[in-house]
Parts: C-alpha cells; structure tokens; sequence
C-alpha cells in the first residue's frame, strides 16, 4: 500500500525505462524531483556538507541520464539503483577511493529480462520499504546508520522481519537468466 | 562449486560502502565468481536504496533542475564509450583494473621458497597482494592481527580446516593459526586481504617480513 499520489517501485522503474529507452526529459525530471532531495538528505547524513550534498546529488542525476542503460529493472529498483550510485560518489568524495565493482553482466543483444520477473522484483520492495518502515524505531536506526557509515554493520545482521529472502531469490533467478543470454 | 563464501558482515559492509578498499577488492572478486554472493549484495544494496528513498528529502537549490536538464542535454565531453572488457582466465575484471592487465601483467616479487607476491594499489587501510604459491609449497606459518581474507584464483590450497579452490574465500580472523599448502598437481594463485600487518613465526620467515611490506 503507497500513500495517495505516491509512486510504487514499479511506476519508478516505468519512468527510468522511458529515460533509458526514450532518452524522456518529462521522466528524468520526475525522478529527478524525487529522488535528488532524497540523495541529497542521504548524503548529508553520510557527512557531506550541504553544498557538496547538493552537487553531488546533482551529479548522481547526471549519471542516471547517461549510464540509464545500465539500470537493469529485474535486478533492482530505480531507488537501490541510484543508492549505489550516490554511494560510489560518497566513496570517491569523503575518502578520495574508488570502489571496486563486480564484473558487469549485461544481457546480450537479443536477450532482456522477462517483465513479469521485473515487476515481481519491484513489488517485492516495496514490501521491503513497508517492512523497513514497520521495524521499531531501534531497529530501523540501527540499519540507517550502517548505510550512512557510522556504525559497524555486525548489528544489523541481527534485525529479522525484513523479506530480504525473497528478493533475494528473484535476484538469484534473474541471474541465472542473465548467464543463460550470455552464452 | 564454490564452497566457502563471504560472510554477512562483508556483504553489508560492501553494500554500505564502509569497507577498505582493499577488502571491497576481495569481495567484488568474490562475487564476479559467485552469484550466490552476487545475489545477496544486490539484496543489501536494495535495504540500502529502502534506506535513501525513506529518507526526508532535503530540498534543493531552485536552479538545480535546470542546470541537471543543461548538463544531459549538452553534447558529452568523451561518449562514454565503455572499455573494452578484458578477459583473463585467472584474473575476474575487478581485478584487471588494479593489476593494469591480465595475469602476464602482474609484477611479481619473490619472497623465497618461490612463493611470489604483488601488491595492488589501494588506500592503506587494508593490503590486498597476489600471491604465487607453487604447488606443494606452504605459506610461511603466520598469525595475524585483525581479520586475512585468502581468495583463491587458481589451483587450491588446504589449510588445518579445508580445501580451497577457486572461488572460495578463507576468512581468518586474529585467533587463527593457519598453515595454508598449495594442493599437489598445479600452482596456487590468491588474492590475500590483510587489514593489518601479518606476523610470522618462525625464524626464516621473520627476516623475510621487511620485504613483503606487510
């Protein structure tokens, strides 16, 4: 359930396909009104100064527009795709590292995932938004501040009542496709 | 089939960005081999995205739009052509980054009994080097502070607890003595992840401590 006029993770994902597919501006400026606060706010509580926070919230936007054909909707949603992004500025900016990725895996010109696959990914966060939303606040902040990298993250393997699970799974099983285009 | 994975603590840190450098090395060579880990990275990274999208926005600057829609409509500097990817049977991409090339490119140092090592360029919070250990050759016995993380890449090693193969990740803490000896039939290749200086017991191995710069 989304509050009224609130976008789901799927009507997100609509939005970054259109970007990705249609280079659509009316869509990036959507996101853009969405998610750019929320990078900003993000990065602010990972220790950035307004002003970086506000460039560098600008410039993870400029990423999504260029690397759209990247984002990939049966493993991820636009929110967790553009959290790895904003993280990978922080890494660059607060630490002056890169982060070493995994090898790419990308689908094969003839192959995309399958969009009932997609969508299913994207509901389950939702309800992963829902559960984090539902946690007692201890819990819930123990999580935030491990994502805002000032607490070690051996706590938080402890919280339960999250269905990190079952995204799992539909990641494990977009993967396995993803290998089965590749050959 | 890879047998020995990361723990939680590595795939929250990864996913968090908190780790050192060196250790995201490990874990980002880790799961280009294993999607299993692959998968359940990709998980935290979603509680992470759950994390940033509830956050409370903080606005911004009214001009901030606009100069978003300036920057992706002006033509791009150098088009984002991806490199090409480089294949190595040994080395998974990440870390063909930090070697500058594949296998043949690794600038090996020996450190005697024809073990072989190369440090990588990363932040000095954590070490990550390769080493060659040939086959039949043991590891120079060592104890260590803080936490070694050993990725094998080619070949196996066996240690008091198990086999290691390609793939899988030994992951030592301070209380562990390990012997590691590279399995008979071919030479064994690591990634090996220190966050703080080895120290070796035993008296040849001590005086060739100051040239592993560990």
């Amino acid at each position: 359930m989304t509050e009224k006029g609130a976008k789901s993770n799927a009507d997100w994902a609509v939005l970054m396909v259109k970007v990705r597919d249609a280079r659509d501006e009316a869509a990036f400026i959507a996101l853009f009104n969405h998610f750019a606060p929320r990078i900003k706010a993000f990065l602010m509580k990972s220790g950035a100064e307004a002003t970086m926070a506000e460039d560098c919230a600008q410039d993870v936007m400029t990423t999504v527009w260029r690397k759209a054909h990247l984002f990939d909707p049966a493993r991820a949603s636009v929110a967790t795709w553009i959290f790895t992004i904003a993280r990978n500025r922080r890494i660059d900016l607060l630490r002056k590292e890169r982060r070493p990725e995994a090898e790419d895996l990308t689908w094969g010109p003839e192959a995309e995932p399958d969009q009932a696959d997609a969508l299913a990914l994207q509901q389950e966060c939702d309800a992963l938004g829902q559960a984090m939303a539902a946690l007692p606040e201890t819990q819930r902040a123990l999580i935030e501040k491990a994502y805002f990298g000032d607490l070690s993250h051996s706590e938080i393997a402890s919280v339960t009542g999250l269905p990190l699970g079952t995204i799992k799974s539909r990641i494990r099983l977009a993967l396995n496709r993803l290998r089965q285009s590749m050959k | 089939m890879i047998k020995h994975h990361l723990t939680e603590d590595l795939m929250i840190g990864y996913a968090a960005g908190t780790l050192p450098e060196a250790v995201n090395l490990a874990v980002a060579t880790h799961i280009s081999l294993c999607d299993d880990c692959r998968a359940a990275v990709d998980t935290y990274d979603a509680m992470g995205g759950s994390v940033m999208n509830g956050c409370d926005g903080v606005a911004m600057s009214s001009d901030s739009l606009n100069a978003a829609l300036a920057s992706i409509r002006a033509p791009e500097s150098a088009p984002v052509a991806p490199p090409k990817p480089r294949r190595d049977a040994v080395l998974p991409a990440p870390l063909l980054d930090y070697v500058g090339g594949g296998l043949d490119a690794v600038k090996w140092s020996p450190v005697g009994m024809g073990v072989k090592q190369a440090i990588l360029p990363t932040s000095k919070a954590a070490t990550a080097r390769l080493l060659y250990i040939p086959s039949g050759v043991g590891v120079p016995d060592h104890g260590h502070r803080g936490i070694e993380l050993t990725l094998v890449l080619q070949g196996a090693f066996r240690d008091e607890e198990d086999v290691f193969a390609r793939g899988d990740i030994e992951i030592a803490t301070e209380a562990d003595e390990h012997t590691p000896i590279a399995e008979i039939g071919e030479d064994c290749i690591c990634l090996a992840v220190t966050d703080a200086p080895l120290k070796f017991r035993g008296l040849l191995p001590r005086i060739a401590q100051p040239f592993l710069r560990i």
